[in-house]
């Protein structure tokens, strides 16, 4: 066997993977019944082995010819596996790393694996002891995933309401379409007022404000940074974000732990409020149950330290000029798709995060490269709901899960994130199936479904498969196994296969049966 | 009573002994096993991959091989799990009314379930001298909610030394291909499961999902821990020292 | 085409024809304290007072005819010489100072004197039972929002009959066309480290058992 060392890191590419968008694209013949040959990777497991199962046979062959193999699996799947070797995006831009590859450099670095183990550990410690608390938590959490699509459902209604209140209140609501869209508006409204404060928040991050500012020479100070106090009381504009906009009154809420963002909102001259526009919420009422859910899935409090609500201009009290930029940014893509709108319930939390067990190990950078987006198990399917699958990075994001749960049972507004995951994980294989050539990836998964369309060529090949993997075991034990399923056995033993499977034993127990009647 | 026996494809191939338990255990317990023969696979790998067609024609094939089956229990959480709740996102996403209503037909029932809901026993008479561990799989605590079935199964064991598994609830890091997909952060989760096993003490692990214990024991393996892995209904069948 | 009528295109298009019911919403939630902790108004307000406590807040029952004293004696412990206050506040509140001058804010106070007292004292518009939460509305004894923001110590004035037991009670009782500030606790430290910039670091509070 000519089997690669195990070491993470050492995969030496197949030059049909670099651009994983085109990964099959380079390898295989046109027809998917052959596929498999001409996908074979140089570098990895292809050489020698495990060829004796014979090719694929795909559901355009003769069912005679007895399904499917398992080296053929395995040279087949190899062809999918991460490289090192990035190729650029749809838009010309380096890619970005996908979430595989940048979660392997996270795992290398041990202190900060340490940092965030510990960390994880608090944070949930803190969020079962918040969100056990209430005896009505499950009742909040329904209305609470009740009243986000009560919105959502009818955004359009609410953010036309929400504008006329804020304009009625003497406010001015903005509208941006992108996060570009998003600068040049609040650069525009800021580039007069000398320097602004900045509260900064994850809106504030996802359009990259803090570039726009120092692009356009306008000065900024971090609103809760050490020099802030001084700054923000000299300053005649402030910039923050928002957590929700209840549409019936044109009211923005904003919770925080350190008072920067009241600071801004309230000794500004001038403030532009950057919020995004799934945050609405049809009715003021509706705030009982964000203001009990949020605090407590955010950071286990009972309610966060600050709560800002204010609506408009009030006369005599704080800024006499507000402006609302009410950003898209890619949330009206998610509301176009019927499953993943789901994801636009999310009001910010954090607590799947804060659960995850594969984030809990790879933290922020693996799921958000650029630093702009949610991460964690949400960022894993708001990312690519709102920019599409046709990026290896985003393609990735969806495939970044074990599927355990463990967020949704914690999330407040009741996501079905491994639901979601499950979506956008067909919407990624949908993708790719109308390419010319299918994926290696694809050509094992029907070559598995047809193998598995009929119970007899399903025991045909596991009778083959495991006189293969027998004879490459050792004590019992499969050591080494080349390929893409290398990367199980690079830490994993797999234990032998047996050499009669169960429907086999089940026969020959039924024929002595009958025969001993 | 008849029960049709539901044996996922790992299961049938890989470990062909949990079945045989699963015979055994309801046989003792006075019961009919049959075995349909025409199954192969829920369609469950095909669905959480993203290859929601070959999912669905897997699952329209289920629905008709245990159409008639009645009463249907298998030993694989994430199975029935798969065929209970999936299907019917399967049949949505598929916009196929028919898999649905097909779906919603089917009487499945995870093997501890059924001991404990249907057949009301939690002594199983069973006897296995050994120290025992129980890791609670995602499937089998999240998706179906198994909660406390699988322990009081296990303490009336008679020979039994049930012994805490610390983080119990925290996923071991399988996740079907995200295994090999995501094979570093796999490798991460899993160390530190089998650490915690290693930490009880214990000489068997159980759950009721064979490929998380494939994954864990391989880990276990690969360390060489002396710990060996088994799902539990093999535990339940057990009614030696040998075992 | 402006970004408005774009924006309310593409979600006209996301969500199809407008929904001519709107998303029953369930509200099987608590909207009041229960259990045998919160039988009695005097339960309601004995936790109000241990969790104003456990957030790090002073807090003292008072008469109403000792609240001038109570006021009085928090200042002085304060070494209070300046602070500023609404200028609504009640007269009576303050009718025990000695040594202290407050400013009341009319004509409006500029930042840097608010900066430069030694503190506050308002009111609030209703406070929260089981969050440990005041929320100042501007309404009677409250003033403009700078007021309780800039000095570096609030003093806030509760009475027993302002003190709901849950957060949906306190929102139905107020008013989202006023400006609010809910707090709840002193503002937490800043992740990086060092004092929290905004707000009164030093928080008190006066239950007044009316």
């Amino acid at each position: 066997m000519s089997l690669r060392e195990g070491e993470a890191g050492a995969h030496v590419p197949d030059p049909s993977e670099r651009d994983p968008d085109a990964s099959g694209g380079s390898g295989g013949s046109g027809a998917p019944a052959d596929s498999g040959g001409s996908a074979v990777p140089g570098g990895s497991g292809g050489s020698g082995g495990p060829g004796g199962p014979g090719g694929v046979v795909g559901p355009g062959s003769s069912a005679g010819s007895g399904g499917f193999g398992v080296g053929t699996l395995l040279r087949l799947v190899s062809g999918q596996q991460g490289s090192a070797a990035r190729g650029r995006g749809p838009d010309g831009k380096p890619a970005l790393p996908r979430f595989a590859e940048a979660a392997r450099e996270a795992l290398a670095d041990a202190g900060a694996r340490h940092d965030l183990a510990e960390s994880a550990g608090l944070a949930r410690d803190r969020l079962a002891a918040a969100t056990g608390e209430p005896s009505d938590w499950e009742e909040l959490r329904a209305a609470g995933a009740a009243i986000r699509d009560r919105a959502l459902l009818d955004l359009g209604a609410h953010l036309e309401a929400f504008e006329r209140a804020v304009t009625d209140a003497g406010g001015t609501v903005h509208w941006a379409r992108t996060a570009s869209d998003a600068r040049r508006i609040v650069a525009s409204l800021v580039r007069e007022g000398g320097e602004v404060a900045v509260a900064d928040g994850p809106v504030l991050r996802e359009v990259r404000l803090a570039d726009a500012l120092a692009e356009q020479g306008i000065s900024a100070c971090d609103a809760g940074g050490p020099e802030g106090r001084d700054r923000v009381r000299a300053a005649r504009v402030a910039v923050t974000g928002a957590d929700f906009l209840v549409a019936d009154s044109g009211t923005v809420v904003l919770l925080e732990a350190d008072g920067a963002a009241r600071a801004c909102l309230t000794l500004a001259e001038k403030l532009v409020c950057v919020a995004g526009m799934d945050r609405a919420v049809p009715d003021w009422t509706d705030l009982e149950v964000l203001l009990q859910l949020l605090p407590r899935a955010a950071g286990g409090q009972r309610l966060s330290p600050q709560v800002s609500a204010w609506t408009g201009v009030v006369p005599g009290d704080g800024p006499s000029e507000v402006h609302v930029v009410l950003v898209d940014n890619g949330r009206t893509r998610i509301l176009g798709d019927d499953v993943g709108r789901e994801a636009l319930r999310c009001i910010g939390c954090g607590a799947c995060s804060a659960v995850c067990p594969v984030y809990e190990r790879v933290g922020d950078h693996p799921y958000d490269p650029r630093g702009t987006g949610p991460s964690g198990p949400i960022g894993a399917v708001w990312t690519p709901l709102a920019r599409g699958v046709d990026r290896a990075q985003t393609a990735s994001l969806p495939f970044a899960s074990t599927l355990c749960g463990a967020c949704a049972e914690v999330c407040p507004v009741k996501i079905d994130i491994p639901g979601l995951l499950v979506h956008l994980r067909g919407e990624v294989v949908d993708a790719r199936r109308n390419r010319p050539v299918p994926t290696p990836e694809l050509a094992v998964m029907r070559g598995l479904a047809w193998t598995m369309a009929d119970a007899r060529r399903f025991e045909a090949a596991v009778g083959r498969g495991s006189r293969w993997a027998r004879l490459v075991a050792r004590g019992g034990r499969i050591r080494r196994l080349p390929g893409l399923l290398g990367r199980w056995t690079e830490a994993r033993d797999l234990a032998a296969p047996p050499a009669e499977s169960f429907r086999v034993w089940w026969r020959r127990r039924e024929a002595a049966r009958r025969r001993l009647r | 009573m008849r029960v049709a026996l539901f044996v996922a494809c790992v299961d049938d191939a890989m470990f062909p002994g949990t079945g045989r338990a699963v015979t055994s255990l309801l046989e003792r317990l006075g019961h009919e096993v049959v075995f349909p023969a025409g199954q192969t696979c829920c369609g469950q790998l095909h669905w959480t991959t993203g290859y929601r067609r070959e999912a669905a024609g897997l699952a329209r094939r289920f629905t008709g091989v245990f159409a008639d089956a009645g009463t249907i229990v298998t030993p694989s959480a994430s199975c029935a799990a798969a065929v209970r709740s999936s299907y019917r996102s399967m049949a949505r996403a598929a916009d196929d009314p028919d898999l649905e209503r097909a779906a919603a037909g089917l009487e499945v029932y995870e093997l501890t379930e059924f001991l404990v809901d249907v057949l009301g026993v939690t002594d199983v008479g069973a006897r296995f001298p050994h120290r025992v561990a129980y890791q609670p799989t995602c499937h089998a605590s999240r998706a179906l909610g198994v909660g406390d079935r699988p322990l009081r199964l296990l303490r009336a064991v008679k020979g039994l030394d049930l012994v805490e598994l610390p983080a119990a609830g925290e996923c071991c890091g399988f996740g079907g291909a995200f295994a090999v997909k995501n094979a570093d952060v796999s490798v991460a989760m899993v160390a530190d499961k089998v650490r915690h096993v290693r930490d009880t003490g214990a000489d068997v692990l159980c759950a009721l999902d064979n490929a998380c214990l494939a994954h864990i024991g391989g880990a276990l393996s690969r360390l060489r821990a002396g710990v060996r892995v088994a799902h539990l209904a093999e535990i339940l069948a057990s009614t030696g020292e040998g075992a | 085409m402006t970004a408005r009528d774009e924006v309310s295109r593409l979600v006209r298009e996301a969500l199809g024809p407008p929904r001519r019911t709107p998303v029953p919403v369930p509200r099987g939630y608590l909207t009041r304290l229960t259990g045998p902790e919160a039988a009695t108004r005097a339960d309601v307000v004995a936790l109000f007072t241990e969790r104003v406590a456990a957030l790090g807040v002073a807090v003292r029952h008072v008469g109403g005819d000792e609240l001038a004293t109570a006021v009085a004696a928090v200042l002085w412990g304060w070494e209070a010489k300046r602070i500023v206050v609404p200028s609504d506040l009640p007269f009576g509140w303050l009718a025990e100072l000695d040594g202290v001058r407050a400013l009341a804010d009319s004509p409006v106070l500029d930042v840097s004197t608010l900066a430069g007292a030694d503190g506050t004292v308002t009111g609030c518009a209703v406070a929260v039972a089981q969050t440990g939460t005041v929320v100042l509305d501007g309404g009677r004894a409250q003033g403009r929002r700078a007021l309780a923001l800039v000095p570096d110590r609030h003093l806030c004035v509760v009475h027993a009959d302002q003190i709901v037991g849950v957060v949906p009670e306190a929102v139905r009782r107020l008013d989202p066309a006023l400006p609010q500030t809910w707090i709840s606790g002193p503002p937490s430290a800043p992740s990086s480290g060092g004092p929290p910039p905004h707000g009164p670091r030093t928080l008190e509070m006066l239950v007044v058992d009316d």
